[in-house]
């Protein structure tokens, strides 16, 4: 039998990767959405995780809603990485630093 | 994780046969799954990050199979891999990105994110391999009868209890729509382009001219 704990590891794991991803991949803005991708199927892992072993469809029904937020937010975000590119001519994170006071 | 789940395993071989099947299961994808996104953070190609992705999406969906949640694995297969993914990969191979430079840096950070994120990993791990969330506290339930359907009942949950919320995530998605739209188009002049407004208040006095001819007599019978 595969216990829950097992489960919630392998979100932790990739809590933990997509969380180092975005430290290390400080110039790429392409890479950190994707990092941002994982972050949420991290917590997604859990919800059905923890959906199926409490016998609850509610963990599923709010991953339904995070999939939808997600695919709004990658949606929007790859919108506002195209606009930066052309005005920019890069996508690297330390360029964007016009708005500092 | 490795270590603590090889004992388990091992143990039963020896009792039940058919769990083990389900186990190796679960252990091929989740190391799949690490795998493939420890990849995605390190390769040095955006599109192999991007496909890269599609496999750790994929494995995950095989997982919440395990799970018994089979309309959100295939919603995920289709809607990430088949969607979101794509678009990612569209905006990746339309941008002219010098990877050399992006990848400048990069060892920079690598220390201080690989300490917060062993910490992190360590301390999650911790928690939930303390026995709380271990079989004897949550035993794994024994799965639904072969005519269940889950897709059925998510949608009788959905369009009950949660129908006001599921409105909201279509208001959402059209937000999202109309600012992606509005975010990237852009005008140009030299684009010809037609103008409705004007097509529509054309009258017929603008375009035709009925001119008196005389009639030239040779044709007449």
């Amino acid at each position: 039998m595969i216990p829950l704990s097992h489960y919630l590891v392998v979100g932790a794991l990739l809590f933990a990767i997509s969380v180092v991803g975005i430290f290390i991949n400080r110039k790429n803005l392409v890479i950190i959405l994707m990092a941002i991708e994982l972050l949420l199927l991290a917590a997604n892992m859990n919800f059905v995780a923890f959906s199926y072993y409490l016998g609850d469809l509610s963990g599923q029904v709010f991953v339904f809603f995070i999939l939808t937020v997600a695919a709004a937010e990658a949606a929007v975000g790859l919108a506002i990485l195209i606009v930066l590119f052309r005005t920019r001519r890069s996508i690297n994170v330390q360029d964007l630093d016009s708005l500092q006071g | 994780m490795r270590a603590q789940s090889r004992g388990p395993a091992k143990r039963m071989l020896s009792t039940a046969k058919t769990m083990t099947f389900l186990q190796l299961i679960f252990y091929i994808f989740a190391t799949v799954l690490v795998g493939a996104s420890l990849m995605v953070i390190t390769v040095r190609n955006p599109v192999r990050a991007a496909l890269f992705l599609v496999l750790a999406f994929f494995s995950a969906a095989c997982l919440w199979l395990t799970l018994e949640a089979e309309f959100l694995a295939i919603t995920l297969v289709l809607v990430y891999v088949g969607a979101v993914m794509v678009l990612f990969l569209f905006v990746i191979m339309m941008l002219d990105v010098n990877i050399a430079q992006m990848r400048a840096g990069f060892a920079r950070y690598l220390p201080l994110g690989l300490i917060v994120a062993v910490v992190m990993a360590g301390e999650l791990t911790l928690v939930m391999l303390s026995g709380e969330f271990g079989l004897d506290h949550a035993p794994r339930p024994v799965g639904q009868a072969a005519d269940y359907s889950n897709t059925r009942a998510l949608g009788e949950v959905i369009y009950t209890d949660y129908v006001f919320a599921f409105e909201l995530a279509a208001l959402i998605l059209l937000v999202a729509i109309i600012a992606a739209i509005s975010l990237t188009l852009r005008r140009r002049p030299q684009t010809r382009t037609q103008s409705p407004q004007k097509q529509v208040r054309v009258r017929k006095q603008d375009r035709l001219r009925v001119v008196q001819m005389p009639t030239s007599q040779q044709d007449k019978p």
